[in-house]
């Protein structure tokens, strides 16, 4: 048998069902890898204590014959979700400390799914970063290593710190959250299955916000499989968020295994963006025959709006952000900085509670928000964000889904890009489209780039059309047989 | 001589133009965005969710109820209901707004233009356009007095749901900006959308006021903040006009400002003026949907809407007879409409107007006492009427009864039971002691017979005297009359 940290969430539940071990077993496990491999800097706060609390009782209620879709699973928790009673810092000086006394909803329904927390992962503060490197806890560390050096990857962002745990098996599965590609690039800098569910499949309540019209949670898992049981479990309107969706969730494992004959599959031009990796374009022509052969049609599609969709998402995002962000001013929780007025107590809270990026990020947002801006900026965004998801609706005529590379590059070293700010946002040009349209996607690994570093390949849906998503990734999945492993795990 | 409404200055005379943004605190049972509860007096921070108290990751939820109470305001001032609006942020930094911004609606607001009509105190109606109604929440309360060095906040009514409604600048006068705010508090009391009870904070007002020679264009205006009380608001418009004419008269030019009013000085003062204004970076909530509401949502609430007091007044001069100016005493409030109208159930309704305007309205003042706290209860003042009508008591009686009334909440049958106040209606009764004066008063007897028929009043005065005052008037002066000329 496997060692029990590198099954995936469907053995390891068919061994839990069969009693070959247990969740305690299985928990020590992956509390012994953690430990094991601290220097990936994965996790910002362990919580082995209640991780072994929480397998015991697994075990009790197994032994009653009364089980969760997860239960007994070790999983750990992107630090962007509020947890009862576990500290919750969005990986910010600004909220060190912080414990709330409140669960998210999408952890929460881990939990009543029977998950065993590990613990919180790292991620670019404040989930704003490509590389993991602006969190304040420090800059995870990538589980692969190039072949030629030794040095130092990123895992990608923001959601770095889940993708590097689930890679490097320090959990089953992690949560992730994706604003313009924190699921989805991570997973392919990492080597496993990120998937972003449709805007509104989720709900928000109890996520620290960065965009709030963007931000989505979804799974970090290393099979397809597991990305789908693990979404059933995160799913659902809540009414504590009139921004997620009542709309019938599927069983989304039961299109797996189908095939994709006579799916038209799109492939879009405009995604050949300057400066991509050559290595990349060819595993997307590869990807294009994989599904080829599996019975599939790859249809030339148009979107030509896609390179407006950078530059909308970075007026959108820090906008909304510039205001989200407001709420941390030293009055009520987290970090406070005195002052001698309170525009001091303020500026200095800020300024010592939020890194570099963040700060950018509120200047630019503050900026295109201001009088006389407004216009030009957010507005104009906004109209290139509906063009943008009218061009996707439009594809969507006339295709299943739409296959992309899921990055313009395999993961860097760490500060490679720290100055080269327009290069490190150029990391989402990928992803942002579907983020500003709303859409579902999925970056599934698909092959080696010729440096040895996992590239993935993205998938995308209709809004609310998550089944085709895993029926095609389930396909490319079993097309790329992707098996290999980073050379560091725990 | 002065024009009405204007202002007599060393230069001429000056039109004040006023425009008025009033915040209703909306009556929703929980918060605008929040389920926590809203009802006065609870103690600091009591009132407080994890949604009011911006805690990372909360979500507002946009109160149904709300919503609707914003409506039906709209109705009630028959306005524009936009089936189509927006939340949007308004961004600045204070302690005590937790989020960081206040989610209000800028572009789309829920309710577009209406109209209010003011009755003046000459009995003349103005017609005073809307320009809008839009929902937002009320920030919390900065404490500054408990502590020298440092500052408390109370976040009770942080998240509250107010309605700002807005007036076209169409007020020429503090007077006329009382009779507005009046009105408005009528109205939104009898629709049940905000108890009106300024003093409590449910409704405050922040007057745009500027002044212009007639014909002139509009003046640069000033805004007087967060006037708490109707008497406050005409104040602070008076001086504020006065200042701003003195400045110009002056050689000076006003500057575009925010101002307080001081109620112990009755002044107002500067607290910011346009340069230091904020830039509130409004943008459409993206926690929030628009709201889109269905023509069946607004029709029932249509439907639902009770008779209004201008409709009411109407009612009243037509159907039950009033003069126009009782009519607007009586529906000026919608519980003295109420109480009016429970106690002119089946009686005449002018006597009971009389009744209520004069003596109740009498007692009520001397004892400062508000129309709900009335010893006598509607139905009593009817039934006293009813008994003045049937020849029970008199008129003069009657006031004896009432007083008793006020004094112990009897019911006014059990009053002139108790006191054996019933009038003396008996025809041979009568008789006797109209027979018993004319004996006495045989001087008048030739007086009135001479033609002085004014003396009948002391003959009058006999009987009345005679009967302790329960002589049934009538009937006494029908017996003189008869038994004189004969």
């Amino acid at each position: 048998m496997a060692a029990l940290t590198d099954l995936t969430i469907a053995e390891a539940q068919a061994g839990l069902e069969k009693g070959e071990f247990s969740s305690k077993e299985i928990t020590k496990a992956h509390i012994s890898a953690i430990e094991e491999a601290r220097e990936l800097n994965a996790y910002v706060t362990e919580t082995p204590e209640r991780a072994l609390a929480d397998a015991e009782a697994s075990d009790k209620r197994r032994a009653a014959g009364d089980v969760g879709a997860l239960d007994g699973l070790p999983i750990a928790i992107k630090d962007l979700f509020c947890t009862k009673g576990v500290q919750s810092t969005a990986s910010s000086h600004m909220l060190e400390g912080f414990v709330p006394p409140y669960e998210s909803t999408v952890s929460g329904k881990l939990v009543d799914a029977g998950m065993v927390m590990l613990g919180k992962t790292n991620l670019d503060e404040f989930a704003m970063g490509s590389s993991n490197e602006t969190s304040y806890f420090g800059p995870v560390i990538n589980p692969w290593k190039r072949n030629s050096d030794d040095q130092p990857l990123v895992p990608g962002g923001s959601s770095g710190g889940s993708a590097a745990a689930v890679a490097a098996r320090l959990c089953l599965a992690a949560t992730g959250t994706d604003t313009g590609g924190s699921i989805r690039q991570p997973a392919s800098f990492c080597g496993i299955v990120g998937m972003k569910p449709t805007y509104g499949r989720c709900s928000r309540w109890g996520i620290v916000a960065f965009a709030s019209s963007l931000d989505q949670a979804g799974p970090m898992t290393r099979t397809v499989r597991d990305a789908a049981i693990m979404l059933q479990s995160m799913v659902g309107f809540d009414p504590k968020d009139t921004t997620s969706a009542e709309v019938p969730v599927p069983d989304f494992q039961a299109v797996l295994g189908q095939d994709i004959k006579g799916l038209k599959i799109g492939i879009p031009s405009e995604y050949r963006v300057e400066g991509t990796d050559p290595e990349i374009l060819a595993l997307w022509d590869q990807g294009i025959k994989w599904l080829e052969d599996a019975g599939a049609e790859a249809v030339e599609v148009s979107l030509p709006r896609t390179k407006y969709a950078l530059p909308a998402y970075y007026i959108i995002a820090p906008a909304e952000a510039s205001s989200n962000l407001a709420r941390y001013d030293g009055m009520r929780y987290g970090l406070r900085e005195d002052g001698d007025s309170l525009a001091e107590v303020y500026e200095n809270t800020r300024a010592a509670g939020f890194g570099n990026e963040v700060r950018r990020r509120i200047l630019m947002g503050t900026y295109v928000l201001s009088a006389g801006y407004y216009d030009a900026y957010y507005i104009k965004a906004q109209k290139v964000r509906k063009l943008i998801a009218d061009e996707f609706s439009a594809a969507f005529e006339a295709v299943d889904a739409i296959l992309t590379p899921a990055v313009p590059s395999a993961a860097f070293a760490h500060k490679e890009k720290s100055d080269d700010l327009l290069g490190m946002y150029l990391n989402d040009v990928m992803t942002v489209p579907a983020s500003l349209a709303g859409l579902p996607g999925i970056s599934v690994p698909a092959g080696l780039s010729s440096d040895g570093l996992p590239l993935g390949l993205q998938l995308i849906t209709k809004a609310f059309d998550e089944e085709t998503l895993f029926r095609v990734a389930d396909v490319l999945e079993q097309s790329a047989g992707f098996t290999a492993q980073p050379g560091q795990k725990g | 001589m002065t024009e009405k409404n204007m202002i007599a200055g060393r230069t001429g005379d000056w039109e004040v133009v006023i425009g008025l943004e009033v915040h209703a605190q909306v009556i929703s049972e929980a918060k605008l965005f929040s389920g926590a509860d809203t009802s006065f007096g609870a103690e600091p921070n009591e009132q407080v969710s994890l949604v009011d108290a911006a805690m990372p990751g909360m979500l507002p939820v946009i109160n149904k109820k709300a919503i609707e109470q914003a409506v039906r305001t709209g109705l009630g001032i028959k306005a524009q209901i936009n089936r189509f609006s927006v939340f949007d942020r308004k961004n600045y930094f204070y302690p005590d707004l937790p989020q960081g911004y206040q989610i209000s609606q800028f572009s789309d607001p829920i309710v577009g233009t209406g109209e209010i009509i003011i009755d003046m105190e000459d009995g003349e109606s103005r017609t005073v356009g809307i320009t809008r109604i839009h929902l937002e929440q009320d920030a919390g309360k900065s404490v500054h007095d408990m502590d020298p060095s440092s500052t408390y906040v109370d976040l009770n009514r942080s998240g509250v749901a107010l309605m700002e409604i807005v007036s076209e600048p169409d007020l020429r006068s503090a007077d006329e900006a009382a009779a507005y705010l009046t009105k408005l508090r009528a109205i939104v009391r009898y629709l049940g959308t905000c108890d009106g009870n300024m003093e409590q904070g449910s409704m405050r007002c922040d007057a745009n006021v500027s002044v212009r020679k007639l014909g002139d264009e509009l003046g640069t205006r000033c805004e007087i903040k967060n006037v708490n009380s109707i008497r406050f608001a005409a104040q602070a418009i008076e001086y504020e006009a006065r200042r701003q004419i003195e400045v110009i008269e002056d050689g000076g030019t006003i500057e575009q400002q925010t101002r307080l009013f001081d109620s112990n000085k009755g002044v107002t003062r500067s607290m910011r003026s346009k340069e230091e204004a904020h830039d509130y970076r409004y943008f459409p909530d993206p926690d929030l949907l628009p709201v889109n509401l269905s023509e069946d949502f607004v029709e029932e609430i249509r439907r639902s809407l009770p008779e209004l007091p201008d409709d009411k007044k109407q009612r009243f001069v037509d159907d039950l007879g009033l003069s126009g100016y009782d009519a607007d005493v009586l529906v000026a409030e919608r519980a003295t409409a109420e109480y009016f109208e429970q106690a002119a159930d089946g009686q005449d309704a002018k006597t009971v107007a009389n009744w209520v305007t004069s003596d109740l309205f009498g007692y009520l003042n001397k004892e400062g006492l508000e129309i709900t706290e009335s010893p006598v209860a509607a139905g009593q003042l009817g039934a006293l009427v009813g008994l003045i009508s049937d020849g029970t008591i008199s008129g003069r009686i009657a006031r004896d009864v009432f007083a008793e009334m006020c004094a112990t909440s009897k019911d006014p049958a059990d009053v002139v039971e108790e006191k054996g106040l019933k009038q003396v209606s008996d025809t041979g009764e009568l008789e006797t002691i109209v027979d018993e004066a004319i004996a006495k008063g045989t001087a008048q007897v030739e007086q009135y017979k001479s033609g002085n028929e004014k003396i009948i009043g002391w003959f009058v005065g006999q009987v009345m005297q005679a009967t302790k005052g329960q002589a049934n008037p009538q009937m006494v002066n029908e017996i003189l009359r008869k038994k004189l000329s004969e």
